[in-house]
């Protein structure tokens, strides 16, 4: 089962090992197709038309895969308790780690923050 | 300059609503919105009430809205980041952050609302760390925890049932001495084991490290505090009209919300208004999608009287 998003799916925890060993800067929500959830994802799909960030993938992934304990066990999102969570990936390292709904501005804040261009 | 005959602020079922009406009557619409389409329909859950529906999820029914106004014709920008708006000149006008403006003799107001928060020291900080404002996304991460609903109107005391699903105790603090929701939702609520009241009394601070671990309450009458230590807080105190930017330029009451005259025009001519916004006792998708037909209506009419 995958999240119906017009995002590229994350399935496996081996694939989005690949993908942040292949790309510098990723971007990956891990939720369900829930009201907090679907904001960010729609935000993502915006940010990734505007071709302003290009130099960023964007991912979501299924929270209640089993295959999503590689982002749920994250010692960076110990003590989230609300969907989605979402980690920012560089060089295959997290440096960014947010619980529950977050707004344009707080992602973009931390896009240009942390995948600066 | 993108010349429009009408600019709708809000991408949520008014505005979506009023996009389809005035571009399938030819006229050329833009709907610009700061977040995603659906406003706060896309954050509900389930909707059983929209005629025509069954049962259909919030983000769905937006994005059929959003596909109806756009196959008629209307542009829909989501996400827009705006820079100002100018609602007093004759062509009101919408400038983005890019630089980008747009332009129309007409224009309405369907910012919605959104859920309020309680404004306390430590609210945001624990937000997805504890606080929750929606019981069906983050409800199971409290299983067999305990945990407080903030509230006493129907949404706090329906959510506070359905939270005892997961919570092994639900308390509920509210400010007042008697509940703001139907008889069948208090009786619901008083029949349940899992779930006490704090009455008159409120949060006024969060604690915790990496998650929240306690809350200080004050009993109001008495201004008295204690600490009690709690896994969750989710929070239903109802919601405020997103009409900031417009203090000052049009009429609200002492609740921010806009005031309509009839036809949903605002005190400024060609200015209308419609959804959560406005002064209205009831807030519903149904109601949202009568506003934004019955001032799209108007708006149709205004535009033809000055043409």
């Amino acid at each position: 089962m995958t999240l119906y998003t017009n995002l590229n799916h994350v399935e496996t925890a081996e694939q989005l090992g690949k993908i942040i060993q292949e790309n510098e800067n990723v971007m990956v929500c891990c939720g369900r197709m829930g009201p907090m959830c679907v904001p960010v994802y729609g935000i993502m799909e915006d940010l990734e038309k505007s071709g302003k960030y290009d130099h960023v993938k964007f991912y979501d992934m299924l929270f209640d895969s089993p295959e999503a304990g590689i982002i749920r066990n994250l010692p960076e999102c110990r003590g989230f308790m609300g969907l989605p969570f979402t980690v920012y990936y560089k060089n295959g390292k997290v440096v960014k780690a947010t619980s529950s709904i977050q707004n344009l501005d707080q992602i973009t804040d931390i896009l240009d923050d942390k995948f600066e261009n | 300059m993108n010349q429009f005959d009408t600019i709708i602020l809000g991408a949520g079922p008014a505005g979506l609503t009023a996009g389809i009406y005035l571009s399938r009557a030819k006229r050329k619409v833009v709907i610009i919105d700061k977040g995603i389409p659906g406003g706060q329909m896309v954050l509900t859950h389930e909707v059983a009430n929209y005629p025509g529906f069954e049962n259909i999820s919030g983000y769905m029914l937006s994005m059929n809205m959003k596909k109806q106004a756009e196959l008629f014709g209307a542009k829909v920008i989501s996400n827009a980041a705006i820079k100002a708006v100018n609602l007093v000149d004759d062509q009101k006008t919408v400038t983005l952050s890019n630089g980008e403006v747009y332009s129309a003799p007409s224009f309405i107001v369907a910012t919605g609302g959104r859920s309020r928060q309680i404004g306390v020291n430590g609210e945001s900080d624990f937000t997805g760390r504890g606080i929750s404002y929606c019981a069906t996304c983050d409800g199971d991460f409290f299983t067999g925890k305990e945990i407080i609903v903030v509230g006493g109107g129907n949404t706090a005391l329906e959510e506070a049932v359905a939270l005892t699903t997961y919570a092994k105790k639900v308390t509920i603090v509210h400010q007042f001495d008697k509940w703001q929701a139907f008889n069948s939702a208090i009786q619901e609520m008083e029949e349940n084991p899992a779930i006490d009241s704090i009455m008159e009394s409120r949060i006024v601070e969060f604690r915790g490290d990496e998650k929240l671990n306690e809350v200080v309450i004050e009993h109001i009458p008495t201004g008295s505090t204690y600490v009690k230590p709690i896994d969750g807080v989710f929070v239903f105190i109802g919601y405020v009209p997103n009409t900031e930017d417009f203090k000052g330029i049009l009429e609200l009451n002492q609740w921010g919300e806009i005031v309509v005259d009839s036809t949903f025009q605002t005190n400024l001519k060609g200015v209308y208004a419609a959804g959560d916004s406005i002064v209205k006792r009831y807030r519903q998708i149904t109601t949202a999608v009568s506003d934004g037909t019955i001032a799209s209506l108007n708006v149709a009419e205004f535009l033809n009287s000055i043409e």
